[in-house]
């Protein structure tokens, strides 16, 4: 009687064991290239631009001159994104809190989800298009403007926030909701004391995803916006904005102009990069996740 | 317990509900957050419909076919078929699926499988960061990066393998080929992140069993991990794929905005959401150009919704697959 022997493993499937690994491993890192290039040239091209002229100036809109700074890019970029959150939270924390408190799985939650699912898909142009043809060319509050920027930007923002608080919602466990109740608290209280601000930094870090998402895009505010050299404080105005700034720039032959489009992009990218590292402190520190 | 307590405690109840005037507020905000909710939906269909009506015009003067099927887009002699763009866009989203998927796929199993713990959390925040960077720095970084540095690559790459279709040839600076790299760039981080998650949902019993019966690491992935998520990889790819179709920005600064359809993929070429943002300042007082920029933006909304509706189906068959399995692995241990 031969005694059970495992047969080792042949050095055919081991070779092919290595070698798929190395490429599995390979691949990954190959998927990093394109990350440490892209900040390469940023801080390479645009650190070049940035002083503090460069913050506290406007665009001259010179060409051959001195091209200006981005100070209304930067001002007009926070102006809308602000309004746009403004505009995208309340409505979007509200539809969150009827899914998880009042639809839930009712017929007509399913198809609310649905629809917030195709608003997630929408390509970010198409919503610039729909403001377009909504409140551009009919000409509420002149032609174009920078709330209607933050209403197409809003758009963009209201799946990301209302997703991401009902995730967040559902995850607020019911005793505390019972405990509330048998308290003798009405609903109305229970979710604005009790739900709302257990929920609220998870709420805090899919909020602050979706700005930072806002703040980066251009073809919502290609013809909502527009574009403009002036700093404005009125939303009622034409308004300038970091990604538009980069946009016009980039085809311009004129390397003083391409330098300012590669400053405003290392603004933009440093601008998002914090909000992005915040929502992922504040999830890591929020209990519920 | 006799009925004196029972009416006593209905009485306490009525007591705690309160006069209707104290349970109004509880109706406005169901009410009120119900109205929100029927709202969302009210406006995504309104947007439909607004974008059909806005596209009329040009539908009803070349018709719809005629405007699906004609390969010949010239603004300037009142031309609009779509061909070009449809074409444009289903390219440069293919070449960024087949560069993007395997890459994101073998990320995703480096950092659930193969990864040593320390770098797996690291990893995956990196791979993420990839999302952060705006569109628009991606086309600025592809106009004055990719574009002159590949192009002797391409052109070595063009001559070598010319006898494959669709390779060989002259080679532009913007192209198809460097539209399709960075979308691929740009899609990577969504499709990763959702084969991961897929994958993390593998049964333990699944990999346990193929590693007790021999199989090498890899033969492990081959025959528990990849077969499990595969559902799950393609609904990612999907989603990675309505990006793709929807990405404007950065696609518009490299493919060439040429409305013709390239002869190979090193040639210039144009997509729908690319012509919405070129054509768009010049053609707002052109209403018959207008309108079919945005018959182009109804075209990508419903490719866009049509690739995203196979995509949930694809997820949520990946999700009921884990459900099921889950009970079944309770039943084993």
């Amino acid at each position: 009687m031969s005694a059970f022997t495992i047969e080792p493993v042949s050095s055919r499937r081991r070779r092919a064991d290595k070698l798929a690994r190395g490429i599995v491993a390979g691949l990954t890192f190959v998927a990093l290239v394109p990350l440490v290039l892209v900040i390469y040239y940023l801080l390479k091209q645009g650190l070049g631009a940035i002083s503090l002229d460069f913050f506290t100036t406007d665009p001259t809109g010179s060409f051959l001159g001195d091209p200006g700074g981005i100070k209304s890019a930067i001002l007009g970029t926070v102006e809308m994104v602000a309004l746009a959150t403004i505009i995208a939270v309340p409505i979007g924390v509200g539809v969150a809190v009827w899914l998880v408190e009042f639809g839930r799985e009712s017929k007509l939650a399913h198809s609310v989800r649905y629809f917030i699912d195709v608003m997630t898909g929408v390509p970010s142009i198409v919503f610039g298009l729909f403001v377009y043809i909504t409140l551009v060319t009919s000409g509420i509050g002149g032609s174009y403007a920078g709330w209607k920027g933050s209403v197409a930007l809003a758009l963009l923002m209201l799946p990301v926030v209302t997703r991401s608080a009902e995730v967040v919602l559902l995850l607020v466990p019911n005793t505390l909701r019972e405990a509330s109740y048998a308290l003798g608290a009405p609903r109305w209280r229970t979710v604005a004391r009790i739900v709302l601000p257990a929920a609220a930094p998870g709420m805090v870090t899919g909020i602050l995803l979706a700005i930072a998402r806002a703040a980066g895009e251009t073809a919502p505010l290609l013809f909502t916006a527009a574009f403009v050299n002036g700093t404005t404080l009125n939303l009622g105005e034409r308004m300038n904005s970091l990604p538009m700034t980069i946009y016009s720039n980039v085809g311009q032959a004129q390397d003083r102009l391409v330098q300012v489009a590669w400053g405003a992009a290392l603004t933009l990218v440093v601008m998002v990069l914090i909000l992005t590292l915040l929502a992922r402190l504040i999830q890591r520190r929020s209990r519920l996740s | 317990m006799g009925a004196g307590t029972l009416k006593a405690a209905g009485d306490r109840r009525r007591e705690l509900e309160g006069s209707p005037a104290a349970r109004l507020p509880d109706r406005l905000l169901k009410w009120g957050l119900t109205a929100l909710a029927i709202g969302v939906i009210l406006l995504i269909a309104f947007f439909f419909v607004r974008l059909i009506i806005e596209s009329k015009p040009i539908f009803s003067q070349e018709g719809i076919g005629k405007f699906l099927f004609t390969n010949d887009w010239v603004p300037s002699r009142q031309i609009y078929g779509a061909v070009p763009l449809i074409v444009g866009t289903l390219i440069s989203s293919a070449i960024a699926l087949i560069i993007g998927i395997p890459i994101a796929v073998a990320a995703a199993l480096y950092v659930t499988e193969l990864a040593p713990t320390r770098v797996r959390q690291p990893m995956t925040i990196l791979v993420e960061l990839l999302a952060a960077v705006p569109s628009v720095v991606y086309g600025l970084w592809g106009f004055f990066f990719l574009i002159p540095k590949l192009q002797p690559a391409e052109r070595w790459f063009a001559d070598t393998f010319s006898f494959i279709p669709f390779i060989g040839g002259t080679v532009s600076g913007p192209n198809y080929f460097i539209a399709g790299l960075i979308l691929a760039i740009m899609i990577l981080p969504i499709c990763s992140a959702i084969s991961r998650e897929v994958m993390a949902t593998v049964p333990s019993e699944h990999k346990e069993a193929a590693l007790a019966l021999g199989a090498t690491r890899w033969e492990m992935i081959r025959m528990a991990v990849i077969p499990y998520s595969r559902s799950g990889i393609a609904g990612g790819a999907m989603l990675g794929l309505g990006r793709a179709i929807g990405e404007t920005i950065a696609v518009t600064l490299v493919i060439g905005n040429a409305p013709v359809i390239g002869h190979t993929i090193f040639q210039q070429g144009y997509t729908l959401a690319a012509v919405i943002a070129n054509e768009f300042g010049e053609a707002a007082s052109d209403p018959m150009h207008r309108a079919a920029l945005i018959a182009a933006g109804l075209v990508l909304f419903v490719l866009t919704l049509f690739v995203n509706g196979i995509a949930r189906a694809f997820v949520v068959r990946a999700e009921r697959g884990t459900r099921i399995s889950k009970p079944a692995a309770g039943m084993a241990g």
